[in-house]
């Protein structure tokens, strides 16, 4: 077994358990004394930093949401003046949407140790020549990636995303053994290599893949595709970046780096902490970020967690491949969407509060994102022209577009046409699951 | 006088504007007038119907989506220029058309044209006044 720091990965559960406690009750104090939207939430709960005495007490905590982040934007949620923050990463989104995290020496420091461990765990090292083809800006992926690969003394070559015949080129010629991109990529660069015929020309050996969802089928084909082992790696900004759980030698689940975060299962709904092996909404608290720390964090990712111990001898618990979004965002071409966000759009379009029943279908064609939304046309809504039929289609069009900064195409339907299971509707179709 | 017309929301996918006059037939329903205007991806079907609240009902209930208005059928020669005379008579009082469609008459040398005005009432009245003939739901259902 090869370790980045046995001690850590190793770390007897009640040890660990202890480490976590103690730098949970001093991260809330921080957060209390320089996070001002933290403070009030703990004064509406009644809750001073004397209350939380270790991670049993963790439940007691108010949850933090990415709406906080657009609140406080850019720099509201630091914990650390600007003078120690000395990076800063954004997510994409539609205008004025951003969202905005920050990075101290030692935060940069601590997340490139989270993927030092796990190219250590799957063999990654000094020997290597690892291109980043993840983007490097303000997108977490490709510095994330670049710091841990340069942690383990790999030779890195900061491809950043795009032009891919240059990125095969680069790969040939430059000999690299190891690749990280997002797998819808990977997937683009096996066809690619297909295509030019020079698979036998490549030294690949090792694949990093995450920052999307992807199947186990997906996987294979990268893998043959590519000629490479295919690791996945879960992360996102505001909570780190990638490197947050990574897969070890072992590809049995992600390991969460508990030393650095607290990682829970909660019920969407009610906001409740669900018994060990249930699927929930992961929520994650960070216990040594210093310029941007989250406490109790809502991903939205719908997870379950394998705390049985791993082969590979780490201690710290896994996680599975995310199943979906609590709230079902979607991010179609790039930009991110949210079922609510259509049905409010929907639920004003008469000005009577009549949401008619919709139905969101995303697929993946030729590459490009193709995103449908059916809208049943109840008596609401009906007109007995077809020229106000079209009229109130473009309007739907219209304001879908100005609200989510993406145009959908609109498909008035039949009542009763969108398929219900158990009464209700299954408002997102997502087709895109495998394909690129 | 004003006559009653469904119009129905349909789709255009195989099997929906059958489906919908299957449900008048299953509920034994005699149309008397039908018109379709349609787009690319749905369309209108309009017709005037001996039963309109029972064709409703029953429309309906098969997750159809209907709406009842009114539209006047004016009797007219069926000889060229027939048509125009009645729309500029309309249109000189101020009534626009929305949208209109022909129908068989069984009367020999007459023609029904159905009209969808912006003001039925109106619109029956100038019509009336004018000299026309307008067929009462009654007599309507009987063609
Ligand atoms: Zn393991």
């Amino acid at each position: 077994m090869a370790y980045l720091h046995e001690k850590i990965e190793t770390m007897p559960r009640e040890e660990l358990k202890k480490l976590q406690s103690e730098r949970l009750v001093a991260q809330v104090k921080r957060c209390y004394e320089r996070v001002e939207c933290f403070r009030n939430r703990m004064n509406e709960l009644g809750l001073t930093p004397d209350d939380i005495h270790g991670i049993q007490d963790i439940s007691k905590l108010p949850f933090s949401y990415k709406n906080d982040l657009r609140d406080y934007y850019p720099y509201g949620l630091f914990a650390e003046p600007m003078e120690n923050v000395v990076r800063v990463h954004a997510s994409s989104g539609t205008t004025g949407k951003r969202i905005v995290v920050g990075y101290t020496e030692n935060d940069l420091q601590m997340w490139s140790e989270c993927m030092a461990r796990m190219l250590t765990a799957i063999g990654v090292g000094k020997d290597d020549i690892a291109q980043v083809s993840f983007g490097y800006g303000l997108f977490t992926g490709g510095f994330g990636a670049h710091g841990g690969a340069e942690m383990v003394g790999a030779t890195v070559i900061p491809m950043s995303s795009g032009n891919t015949a240059l990125q095969i080129q680069t790969m040939i010629d430059f000999g690299a053994t190891v690749l990280f991109c997002t797998p819808s990529y990977a997937m683009y660069l096996a066809e690619e290599v297909e295509r030019l015929g020079v698979k036998d020309q490549l030294k690949l050996r090792v694949g990093v893949f995450g920052a999307e969802p992807w199947s186990e089928d997906l996987r294979q084909e990268i893998a043959e595709g590519l000629g490479l082992k295919a690791y996945d790696i879960y992360g996102l900004s505001e909570v780190l970046g990638p490197g947050v759980s990574c897969e070890c030698e072992y590809q049995a689940g992600m390991h969460v780096w508990e030393d650095n975060f607290i990682v829970e299962i909660i019920d969407p709904d009610t906001g409740e902490v669900l018994p060990e092996g249930s699927t929930g909404e992961l929520v994650f608290t960070s216990l040594t970020k210093e310029a941007f720390p989250v406490i109790r964090y809502r991903t939205r990712d719908i997870c379950s967690l394998i705390t049985e111990p791993c082969k590979c001898g780490r201690t710290h618990v896994r996680m599975r491949k995310p199943t979906g979004r609590s709230d079902d965002m979607l991010i179609i071409r790039g930009v991110n969407v949210f079922p609510s966000q259509i049905e409010e759009v929907l639920l004003n379009i008469k000005g009577d509060d009549i949401t008619p029943n919709y139905q969101i279908v995303v697929d993946r064609v030729n590459n490009t994102d193709t995103f449908d939304v059916n809208v049943e046309m109840s008596e609401a809504f009906f007109t007995d022209d077809v020229k106000s039929i079209k009229k109130l289609e473009n309007t739907i069009v219209e304001k879908l577009r100005s609200t989510l900064g993406i145009s959908p195409k609109v498909h008035l339907v039949n009542p009763k046409s969108i398929v219900r299971s158990e009464g209700k509707a299954k408002r997102v179709i997502d087709n895109r699951k495998g394909k690129i | 006088m004003l006559i009653r017309q469904l119009s129905m929301f349909i789709e255009n996918k195989e099997g929906r504007l059958s489906a919908a006059l299957k449900v008048l037939a299953d509920n034994n329903i005699n149309i008397s007038a039908l018109s379709l205007a349609d787009s690319d991806e749905y369309g209108v079907l309009r017709l005037i119907v001996d039963d309109a609240d029972k064709a409703k009902q029953a429309l309906s209930d098969s997750g159809i989506t209907v709406a009842t208005n009114n539209v006047i059928a004016i009797v007219m020669d069926d000889q060229p220029g027939g048509a125009l005379a009645a729309l500029q008579l309309l249109s000189q009082n101020g009534i626009s058309v929305e949208y209109m469609y022909a129908c068989i008459a069984k009367v020999t040398g007459k023609a029904i044209m159905v009209v969808r005005a912006d003001d039925c009432q109106k619109a029956d009245k100038i019509l009336g006044d004018g000299g026309y003939d307008t067929v009462d739901p009654g007599e309507f259902y009987r063609i």
